[in-house]
């Protein structure tokens, strides 16, 4: 056996992960949609043929054509370009929800998984409590609360949505708390603090990754739901949700509800397929050894 | 065996698990007692054994030793130090000293720390050494266990389950202790490798002046290992002696049946070979039985005194301990 081959043939459980991963066609396919999305987003402006909030009045309600490929809405503003702008909304905001509800909630959780007790009652008494509301019914109790803007929605949507994360993360740890590499490193004098972070949280970590993966197209859904009664992005702003709000009366305009539709469907997909190819690359409990 | 240093003595441990009942409101509804008041003491330099059948409470003893659980009752001096009054950064810093080799080298490992840094890990928190030179030692180490010094960069899964044994060997001697709680470190390998592991033990035991608190079930082992051996049963300790004298002169009735199990490697001998036969079960350590812990099952029993007296664990001479109303 030469030195080379043995130095060179390591891999973490991450790199055998991500190999699965890419073998995954439906993942892969999802994580296209999503990066097609990602480009869209960026170069918005290059690829609108017009200001998202541009009106022409004499245009208005004009059906798909090539001057304007997705119509126009009422006010005559062009859909495609509105659609294109709305992936600068709703991406951002769908993962600023589940980036935050996921820290939030891992980090009460682990705390509350590893050094239980009284902190540990009171967190899980309050993650049930928000866990027994239907969390669009929460979300939007919360919402109207604060008042109808696009931030506030966002701050709902954390705060119901951190308690499935906690949830999660408390039971990983509890099952990881008792391996006997979290003893080994204890009784090798390993600093609880350490110990937490390089023993316990890296191998909670997957479910934790695969769940966000999967919220992440819920999120955009959600955010989207929120919108679409009002509690949401406000008027004019391109949010996919107010413009299938906008639309929802007008039948015969199909192309108003149909193309922002499409937009948050395609989102929704991409994630939910690269989250099922995430589970299946990640997830110990379901990879044969 | 000179006469030296004692290491590392035991006093009266007790490691009590509570049970309760109830969500909220935890009500202490008993205790599971796994060790229920054992003393001994372990020299430098020496192997004692600690025998006893499964759920006896022989992993527990090295666990509270170790103050991997706090013990309920009793204490452990090391070096003279109680460590039973230690705590946080006092006791993390004595953990140099005393190590741990666990029994299943595929739990013990992290799986997603390479080899490298599992070894090091203890070399690093007790800032011994750090960078190059910590990769330096990591890789004289795997040399020291009998692994390629080149499997540094790798992850625990890649290896067999006696080279992940090997590295947590080596984890347990990068900090240069000077006490190795053994627990079971071979009942969890192929026969074949199981050798080579407690060989591996010996050898590094005579290069590095280690002593040994070596756990296991395997009565032939702990023969081949031990200075000294220990019996366990439901918590407590019934017999400790040295080991040619408890493998002659075994006097407490479970170590002669557990003696009487182990085969002889001679057919002529083994022939004459008679078993005693423990019959029923270990009773619960929830509810352990009154007065001698073995009475249930013991077939030299004296009715009034064997269940109603706790025998006194007491030197019937030549540092030769038992714990039975019979051995006078």
């Amino acid at each position: 056996m030469g030195v080379g081959r043995i130095v060179r043939s390591s891999q973490s459980p991450w790199a055998r992960g991500l190999r699965t991963l890419i073998r995954n066609r439906m993942a892969m396919a999802g994580a296209a949609v999503i990066l097609i999305w990602v480009i869209v987003a960026i170069a918005a402006p290059w690829i609108a043929p017009y200001d998202a909030l541009a009106q022409k009045v004499e245009d208005r309600l004009s059906p798909p054509s090539p001057r304007h490929l997705f119509g126009t809405d009422e006010l005559g503003r062009d859909v495609f370009s509105r659609v294109v702008y709305g992936a600068r909304i709703s991406l951002p905001v769908g993962l600023v929800v589940i980036l935050f509800s996921m820290l939030m909630g891992a980090l009460v959780g682990a705390l509350a998984g590893y050094f239980g007790g009284a902190f540990d009652l009171l967190v899980m008494r309050v993650a049930d409590i928000t866990l027994a509301f239907p969390s669009i019914v929460l979300a939007l109790a919360i919402a109207s609360v604060l008042g109808p803007s696009l931030k506030n929605a966002v701050i709902a949507m954390i705060l119901v949505w951190w308690p499935e994360y906690a949830r999660l993360m408390r039971g990983q740890v509890l099952s990881v708390k008792h391996e006997d590499y979290v003893m080994a490193a204890q009784s090798v004098g390993v600093p609880q603090r350490r110990i937490l972070a390089r023993h316990i949280i890296p191998n909670t970590s997957a479910p934790i990754v695969i769940k966000a993966s999967l919220d992440a197209g819920s999120a955009i859904l959600n955010i989207a739901a929120l919108s679409f009664i009002g509690l949401g992005a406000v008027p004019p702003t391109p949010e996919w949700g107010a413009m299938i709000s906008l639309g929802r009366f007008k039948f015969y305009q199909w192309w108003l509800t149909t193309f922002p539709g499409l937009a948050v469907l395609s989102v929704v997909l991409g994630f939910n397929f690269l989250g099922d190819g995430l589970r299946d690359a990640f997830d110990p409990r379901l990879r044969s050894a | 065996m000179p006469e030296n240093e004692i290491l590392l003595e035991v006093k009266n441990l007790k490691m009590w698990f509570p049970i309760t009942q109830g969500i909220i409101f935890q009500r202490h509804i008993g205790d599971i007692k796994a060790v229920d008041g054992i003393s001994f003491y372990i020299r430098r330099g020496e192997t004692l054994g600690l025998v006893g059948e499964s759920g006896c409470g022989k992993s527990t003893t090295g666990r509270a030793i170790l103050q991997l659980y706090r013990p309920t009752a009793g204490d452990v001096y090391f070096e003279g130090k109680n460590l039973c009054k230690l705590k946080g950064e006092e006791l993390r810093r004595m953990r140099r000293k005393m190590q741990m080799i666990f029994q299943d080298p595929y739990a013990s490992l992290n799986p997603r720390m390479t080899v490298g840094d599992i070894i090091g890990e203890p070399l690093e928190v007790h800032n011994i050494m750090k960078g190059k030179e910590l990769r330096e030692r990591v890789m004289e180490l795997l040399e020291i266990v009998g692994l390629n010094r080149y499997f540094i960069n790798r992850y625990p899964h890649e290896f067999s389950g006696g080279q992940r044994q090997r590295i947590g060997v080596a984890r347990a001697l990068a900090v240069q202790p000077d006490f190795i709680v053994c627990d079971e470190p071979i009942s969890a390998l192929d026969v074949s490798i199981q050798a080579q592991i407690i060989n591996l033990l010996e050898e590094l035991q005579a290069k590095f002046h280690l002593t040994y608190l070596f756990i296991a079930h395997d009565l032939s082992v702990v023969r081949h290992i031990s200075d000294r051996v220990a019996v366990m049963y439901l918590g407590k300790i019934v017999e400790l002696t040295t080991r040619d004298k408890l493998y002659s002169d075994a006097r407490h009735p479970y170590t002669q049946a557990l003696l009487s199990a182990v085969p002889i490697p001679d057919p002529v001998v083994e022939e004459k070979r008679k078993r005693i036969i423990l019959v029923g079960d270990v009773p619960s350590p929830a509810n352990p039985p009154k007065g001698c812990h073995f009475h249930t099952r013991c077939a030299l029993k004296i009715e009034g005194t064997c269940d109603v007296v706790e025998p006194e664990f007491k030197d019937i001479g030549g540092e030769h301990w038992v714990a039975c109303h019979r051995v006078a």
